[in-house]
């Protein structure tokens, strides 16, 4: 029995692309607090559902936050609403400094967590001045993670595959910096490296051929051998078994 | 020397002009990745409101005409592009092929209203005194006009750089130029700065119609449209986006066009700036400073 409350909730999203039809009818809920991993196989929908959340892709169905409807809104105002978004590649603003990253992310009228930011990414006030592009894949990732945590009026936090391409001891510490930013917004994690994902988060929500074909706890499927090879891959499976 | 001296101020008045147009080309490319066939419209237009504000100013100084004129120009070409962006362009970013061709389409009846509204002859345009006089520099006499275009922007050069490195919305651009979707993602209404970037990029279009009316001493219908395609060339040289690049590229066309035209045959230097385009094209496709995509 899960007591907290729906935060975010996507009921028959649906986001064709081309001749291709991505989503074919994503419903889920998303929880207040902690962290729900969305997960699946490559080219499942996962990074077109965090894009749809955002109306960064032509989508139809619903979208609510705190049961407020988001579908006819803007992306920039769903952003207002307190939705962070760490996107699959970063996207930090290669030409501009890492302080202009995040003076950039800094939302008019919320307070700024600058406190959080400098003491999870120590290496970012150090290099303030420097230009992010120059930065390696770990610190810009850092970056784009920092931007997402700035704002205190976040109330949830979109991350997309934070890991991906990173050295070890780099996963490492994103990780950790996941779990403390769990504890100030509730997060909605896109996750390719299961062992990663099986440490942070309860709930789960897993994606097949743009549908929701799982929706429980971690253990669950990660517990069902035959579950986690179908929806996941053999290799996934293998890495926490 | 002296004729030197004359060459290459006369090509930095003229590179001055070709900036003055083209910073705003850039950085509509850059921004919003439209192509905007129209900035000649705004020069255009800009330069005979300003003719107009003077004609009717007739009976007062001369210094308060011209002041009145260029203000009025820069208005002009700042709301003209401010309203283009909003009526017609707006509803179609991410359509390519419409927004050339409703670009092209406002260039064109701009070009033609203005005709029939004025005639399609060259008119004269008054100055005060000062500005048809000549100032002495190394031994070359110095036509003021060119002076006036050189000092003016320099100025524009450097308010643009305040503007985008000092100030918010100036960080949005920048950013805008690189990831548009990200700006939005990180909750900025993009649009806002679309709509800033055209009206600066109109101001100064129409900053360029005053300065190139002194410069040349007269109005002309289709100088926009020969200055639009100057500025392209600056814009693809010196780096789409890029306004140091814009200026950068500027200095060097108007040198090219001045010097080779002097010193070889008229008409060479026009053929060198394509050459140098093609060049440009072909070894650095991003620009001087142009960031490599």
């Amino acid at each position: 029995m899960n007591a907290r409350a729906p935060l975010l909730e996507l009921h028959d999203l649906r986001v064709t692309i081309g001749e291709s039809q991505i989503l074919q009818g994503v419903s889920f809920t998303v929880r207040e607090g902690g962290i729900t991993g969305l997960l699946g196989r490559n080219g499942v929908g996962k990074t077109t559902t965090l894009r749809g959340i955002l109306g960064l892709v032509p989508r139809t169905g619903s979208v609510t936050l705190a049961q407020a409807e988001l579908t006819a809104l803007a992306t920039y105002e769903i952003v207002r609403r307190g939705v962070g978004y760490v996107p699959e590649d970063r996207d930090v603003f290669a030409g501009l400094s890492v302080e202009e990253n995040l003076r950039l992310a800094e939302r008019p009228g919320a307070a700024h967590r600058y406190d959080l930011v400098y003491e999870l990414f120590p290496e970012l006030r150090e290099r303030a001045a420097q230009r992010a592009g120059t930065l390696s894949g770990g610190q810009q990732q850092m970056v784009s993670l920092a931007r997402a945590l700035l704002n205190a009026d976040n109330r949830i936090l979109l991350i997309d595959e934070p890991t991906k391409g990173l050295a070890p001891l780099i996963v490492k510490r994103v990780a950790d910096a996941l779990r403390r930013a769990a504890e100030v917004a509730t997060i909605l994690l896109v996750e390719q490296n299961l062992a990663v994902a099986h440490r942070l988060v309860k709930d789960v929500i897993v994606l097949d051929q743009g549908r929701v074909v799982f929706s429980g706890d971690v253990e669950e499927l990660i517990g069902d051998p035959v579950l986690a090879r179908r929806y996941l891959g053999l290799a996934a499976a293998r890495e926490v078994h | 020397m002296s004729t030197i001296v004359l060459l290459a101020v006369t090509g930095l008045g003229l590179g001055a002009l070709y900036f003055l147009v083209a910073a705003g080309l850039s950085l509509i490319w850059g921004l919003m990745r439209v192509l905007n066939f129209a900035h000649g419209a705004f020069f255009t237009v800009a330069s005979y409101a300003a003719w107009s504000a003077s004609q009717a100013l007739a009976s007062a100084s001369p210094w308060l005409q011209w002041f009145v004129a260029l203000l009025v120009g820069m208005v002009t070409g700042g709301l003209f592009a401010t309203l283009s962006e909003a009526v017609l362009i707006r509803p179609l970013y991410q359509r390519h092929i419409g927004q050339v061709l409703v670009t092209v389409g406002l260039a064109l009846a701009t070009v033609a209203l203005v005709e029939g509204g004025f005639g399609s002859d060259p008119r004269p345009v008054s100055m005060p005194a000062w500005m048809s006089a000549t100032s002495p520099l190394f031994g070359a006499a110095i036509a003021n006009t060119r002076i006036v275009a050189i000092v003016a922007a320099a100025l524009v050069l450097l308010l643009l750089l305040f503007f985008l490195r000092r100030t918010r919305y100036g960080l949005i651009v920048r950013a805008g130029v690189e990831n548009r979707a990200m700006v939005s993602a990180l909750g900025i209404d993009v649009q806002r700065a679309f709509t800033l970037v055209f009206a600066i990029g109109g101001t100064a279009a129409g900053l360029a119609g005053v300065l190139a009316a002194t410069y040349y001493g007269t109005i002309d219908p289709a100088r926009g449209t020969s200055m639009l395609i100057s500025a392209f060339i600056v814009v693809v040289i010196g780096g789409l986006g890029s306004i140091t690049g814009s200026a950068l590229a500027a200095v060097i066309v108007g040198l090219l066009q001045q010097f080779l035209n002097f010193y070889a045959a008229t008409g060479v230097g026009d053929f060198a700036v394509v050459i140098l385009l093609a060049v440009v094209l072909l070894v650095r496709p991003a620009g001087l400073l142009g960031a490599s995509s």
